[in-house]
């Protein structure tokens, strides 16, 4: 399907194609030049099978120490751009040394591949999975073939899913509590909680929920923080009296949301918080954050 | 400043207009080509013109109008969305996903009502969650615009509601709870206003809130525009809640408003059914709430209510609407213990007019008022308040127009009791409207208690009450006045002679209190009064009359004679002499000579003692002379006696020309044309020569002082008493005399210093020629006449 072309002219063209490339599933995928892009989509444990097919240019003649294809699960940081960690690697031989007069195809299968992690675009990190095909030479650059594909692992819903619930305030100024009715939220779920004010003596001009993601890169000294606010979701225009309970209901559908990631293979997280805004007449912003979990919902369920 | 502002202000909704076009537009292309997320977008964008904050409620509603108009054509777009195949479940939430709030309350509110009428989900449901999401306007302006937008579209399908599930009760409730839900939040908002901003602009703020108010009111409007809301349900739902809100929000400017929406909105007959609640709720309002307004309006409406149709009173006495009302104005008053007298008088007002209007057989209700309002005022001194003056001067207006008959109003015993609380002047002007009531109608009061009440009221009249003596008052007011109480005299009449005896005893009680002003108004009117019963018992002499009957002409001379009497120190003389003829004369018919002479005497005394002026002499003399002729019952020496005096005094007149014609005309008395009468030719003479003698020095007098004798004038005269008496057969009266007087008057008038008076010679040739016709008769009458030459 896709033709990745290196950069120089290579005497052969490889192309790598999935078995079930007709019916998969594709992830639409934003790349760095930021168009958009389909890619297959895979969760873990699938079997990913296919078939490379080396052809070279023609009247030419490939010579080569053996032909491989690894799937390789990649994390690249971003502070150290190009140099890929790779959390999982498999390799599979499909040729012996030999020449090469004439397109050959080969078969290939990694069967139940374990991917725990979901393939992922940050702002400082990037977690892929890719298939490469290699074609060893002697005295001369090897030619390698890549084919990106997207992984998504779903979850069922959590067993436990306690509603966040908390009472805050400045004292003798603002007393609210406020009620989301859950801690774990899935991409298209949505948020319902109220927001109750205990007390208000100052003048509160509107109150807003955001929707933020921190992704967390590196360790130690090296440790990178970005923060984005994804949403910002008015739940109040004017000021409240004592006693008033405002709702909320924000569908997470129209956000680009990923799961919560938990300390990525020790590179990275992903996490999402609640951010309870209230602003007033003088513009001063009154908050509170809260963590909720993200998760990817499994279809059927 | 204020300039400024509002220029800023007409700047502000100019650019928000315009602002509104601009998005309206994009929107307009959005719905033609069924770009939904366009349209979402424009259409959000154009609302959020609407979240400024910078424009007064009134700027700020052309505003909302604007964006009204645009909605409705983003209605439109989302029911054909549905036709096309977008659920509508899926636009409910695609409309969530606008970041800013009202914007997105908007949609959903215009999203709702298509869920609403494509009957995907309960009403109710979608209803609910409407009205609690609006929940995230707490900006009072904007809140209750949004919200008055989300009860002008769910209307229809309310209203829908109510109509279609006839029986259903269930759904006709959950819109009752939609609606007042909407309504409670509305007014905590409108409520709020008042509390947001500087102290200073409080003023403002109220202005501002009253445009606002029907916003807030047109739930109630609503409300009562369901059919399904019965009585039942208007008792234990609806007035409940509401006056519960209205209790709660201790707004001033927000309970009096509802109160009133309420009472204008919702039918009569659930006010009247519901009046205790209703009513429980007013004192329980903040003390600066116009209650009475507010009170006033019910009762109104209930009055009109029950004059409209007669056969909803019994349900008035059912619900005894009366001691409601009367309870909760009492407790109203009690709690506002500062409440100006006029307000608490307003009230009284309305409730009386009630009270005639729907329990017009009910007497001692309108007596409770009145009590409840002397109460009121008790303790304090007259009324200064011109306005609460003019309430009372109402409130006992009232019922003498309701009932057409003072009679009714003087068994009220608290209404003397109320208007004493008026000033001097207002009582008066009360006590006149009072009689002129009595004119109107011509109402006979006919027992002496009633007219006993009724001088107790209009007792302003009668006497001077204290301090008021000395207020110079318009003479031309007063006469008026005092006119109407002496046209009121005559309307106290009773058949029965006693009780009419009494009713005299008790106007004369009161208006001998009037003093010297007005005895000469009230007195003559009294005196004929009586004089009438006095002729009324004469014409019944042949009746029965037991002994001990107290009405008697006899007493009622006595009581005549008091008061006469009483009018004669006032001074006033020459009335009291009129006044005392008339009664002799009376007295005359019922054969009662002592009395009848007793009364000359007193005339006489008058005449002599109190009567100076010349020409009242003269009238007075001619009146004595007039009466005294028609009497006949006076024995020969009375008689005697008194015909003495009135010559005697006749001929001791200042002037000679009244000397003489006061002589000339006491000659009747000596000749009475009746079957008995007395006819004493030669006094009759005696009284005609010795008028001639008066006649003749006037005329020397005449000549001496302005040298020319006077006109004829009074020999002709006399000559026509001669005439007279000849005509009557007086043997004393010859033709030689009368012809000797024609020759007399001939030479008189040919003597050369006469002066010429033609009317006299015209009465001299009119006499002779009467002779002449005589004459020419024939028969007996012309020989008499014969022997005359002219």
């Amino acid at each position: 399907m896709n033709y990745i072309v290196g950069a120089f002219k290579p005497p052969c063209k490889i192309t790598i194609s999935f078995s079930d490339a007709r019916t998969r599933k594709q992830a639409s995928i934003k790349k760095e030049n930021g168009q958009m892009m389909m890619v297959p989509l895979f969760q873990s444990q699938e079997n990913i099978a296919g078939e490379v097919s080396i052809e070279p240019v023609l009247g030419k003649k490939v010579e080569h120490n053996g032909v491989k294809i690894e799937l390789l699960g990649q994390i690249e940081l971003y502070f150290d751009r190009g140099n890929f960690y790779d959390f999982t690697s498999l390799v599979r031989e499909l040729d012996v040394p030999s020449e090469i007069y004439e397109k050959k195809t080969y078969p290939f299968e990694f069967s139940t591949v374990e991917m725990p992690y979901e393939s992922y675009n940050g702002i400082n990190v990037r977690l892929r999975y890719i298939l490469r095909v290699t074609v060893s030479r002697n005295f001369v650059n090897n030619i390698v073939e890549q084919q990106v594909f997207w992984v998504r692992n779903y979850t069922p819903p959590p067993t436990i899913n306690n509603s966040i619930k908390m009472e805050v305030g400045i004292e003798d100024c603002l007393h609210i509590e406020f009620e989301y009715n859950k801690s774990k939220y899935h991409l298209k779920d949505v948020i319902i909680g109220k927001i109750y004010f205990l007390l208000v003596r100052i003048k509160i001009k509107n109150m807003e929920l955001e929707v933020r993601r921190r992704e967390s890169t590196g360790s130690g000294p090296n440790t990178y923080v970005e923060t984005e606010t994804l949403a910002k979701y008015e739940l109040m225009d004017g000021a409240p009296v004592r006693g008033e309970s405002i709702p909320v209901r924000l569908f997470l559908s129209p956000y680009e949301l990923t799961p919560t990631y938990r300390n990525i293979n020790n590179k990275f997280s992903v996490k999402y918080y609640l951010n309870l805004v209230l602003v007033d007449e003088e513009d001063r912003r009154y908050f509170k954050q809260q963590e909720i979990t993200v998760y990817r919902l499994m279809e059927n369920s | 400043m204020i300039d400024a502002g509002a220029e800023d202000e007409e700047k502000w909704l100019a650019e928000g207009i315009a602002g509104i076009q601009h998005n309206a537009f994009f929107m307009h292309r959005a719905l033609d080509s069924n770009n939904l997320k366009d349209a979402l977008k424009f259409s959000a964008q154009m609302l959020s013109e609407l979240r400024t904050s910078r424009l007064s409620p009134h700027k700020y509603y052309e505003l909302y109008m604007r964006a009204f108009d645009e909605l409705r054509k983003v209605e439109m777009f989302f029911k054909e969305e549905t036709k096309r195949g977008c659920s509508v479940i899926d636009l409910y939430e695609l409309v969530q996903h606008a970041g800013n709030i009202l914007p997105r309350l908007y949609l959903l509110c215009t999203v709702g009502s298509v869920y609403i009428k494509s009957k995907e989900a309960p009403s109710k449901d979608v209803l609910k969650d409407l009205v609690e999401m609006c929940r995230g306007i707490q900006h009072p302006v904007r809140g209750l615009f949004l919200r008055s937008y989300l009860s002008q579209i769910s209307r229809d399908q309310l209203l829908e509601i109510g109509l279609q599930d006839e029986g259903d009760a269930e759904n006709v409730n959950d819109a009752v709870e939609f609606v007042l839900q909407n309504f409670t939040e509305m007014n905590k908002l409108w409520v709020r206003m008042q509390h947001q901003g500087p102290a200073r602009e409080r003023e403002k703020r109220e202005k501002e809130r009253s445009e606002l108010r029907d916003l807030v009111g047109k739930n109630l409007h609503v409300l009562s525009q369901i059919d399904g809301v019965d009585l039942d349900m208007y008792k234990d739902i609806v007035l409940p809640r509401v006056l519960e809100q209205i209790v709660n929000c201790k707004d001033e400017l927000a309970q009096y408003y509802l109160m009133d929406c309420i009472i204008q909105v919702f039918p009569d007959e659930y006010h009247l059914q519901t009046l205790e609640t209703l009513l429980g709720a007013c004192p329980q309002l903040q003390p600066t709430v116009d209650i009475k307004t507010v009170l006033s309006q019910l009762m109104d409406r209930l009055s009109n209510y029950a004059a409209s149709s007669p056969e909803v009173l019994p349900e008035f006495l059912q619900v005894e609407a009366f001691a409601k009302l009367s309870n909760a104005i009492g407790k109203v008053i009690e709690a506002n213990a500062d409440m100006p007298v006029v307000g608490a008088i307003t009230l009284y007002v309305s409730l009386l007019t009630f009270t005639l209007r729907v329990h017009p057989d009910r007497l001692d209700y309108v007596d409770q008022v009145l009590g409840a309002c002397v109460r009121k005022l008790s303790g304090k001194a007259k009324l200064e308040d011109s306005r609460a003056t003019k309430q009372i001067v109402a409130l006992l207006s009232a019922p003498l127009e309701k009932y057409n008959d003072i009679v009714t109003a003087l068994n009220l015993s608290n209404y003397p009791r109320v208007m004493d609380h008026l000033d001097n002047a207002t009582n008066k002007v009360m006590a006149v409207v009072i009689i002129q009531s009595i004119m109107k109608n011509a109402t006979c009061i006919s027992t002496s208690d009633k007219v006993e009440a009724l001088f107790e009221l209009i007792k302003g009249l009668i006497k001077d009450v204290d301090g008021s003596a000395e207020d110079e008052l318009d003479e031309e007011d007063f006469k008026e006045e005092q006119n109407s109480v002496a046209r009121l005299i005559h309307m106290l009449y009773n058949d029965d002679p006693e009780e009419m005896l009494q009713i005299i005893c008790t106007v004369r009680k009161h208006i001998l209190l009037g003093g010297p002003k007005r005895l000469p108004f009230t007195v003559p009117s009294l005196a004929f009064s009586a004089l009438k019963l006095v002729r009324r018992l004469q014409g019944q002499d042949g009746d029965v009359a037991s002994e001990e009957e107290p009405a008697t002409p006899k007493k009622i001379f006595q009581i005549l004679h008091q008061i006469i009497e009483a009018l004669s120190s006032v001074p006033s003389p020459e009335l009291a002499l009129r006044l005392y003829l008339q009664c002799a004369e009376a007295a005359n018919d019922c054969d009662l000579e002592p009395v009848a002479y007793e009364f000359f005497t007193q005339a006489f005394i008058l005449y002599e003692e109190e009567v100076a002026d010349s020409k009242a002499q003269v009238t007075a003399i001619h009146l004595i002379i007039g009466t005294l002729q028609r009497m006949n019952i006076f024995g020969v020496e009375n008689r005697d006696t008194l015909t003495h005096k009135a010559t005697g005094y006749s001929a001791k007149l200042l002037k000679k020309p009244d000397q003489c014609r006061a002589v000339y005309a006491c000659s009747h008395l000596f000749w009475v044309e009746d079957q008995d009468g007395i006819k004493d030719g030669e006094r009759v003479l005696l009284c005609l020569k010795r008028a001639l003698r008066i006649a003749n020095a006037a005329q020397q007098m005449a000549n001496v002082t302005r040298g020319s004798s006077g006109p004829v004038t009074l020999f002709v005269e006399i000559l026509n008493k001669y005439l007279y008496f000849f005509e009557k057969g007086n043997p004393q009266i010859t033709t030689a005399a009368i012809q000797g007087l024609i020759e007399l008057i001939t030479t008189e008038m040919q003597s050369e210093n006469a002066t010429t008076d033609p009317a006299a010679d015209a009465f001299f040739a009119s006499t002779l020629r009467y002779i002449q016709l005589q004459k020419e008769k024939g028969g007996t009458i012309g020989e008499k006449y014969e022997p005359i030459k002219v």
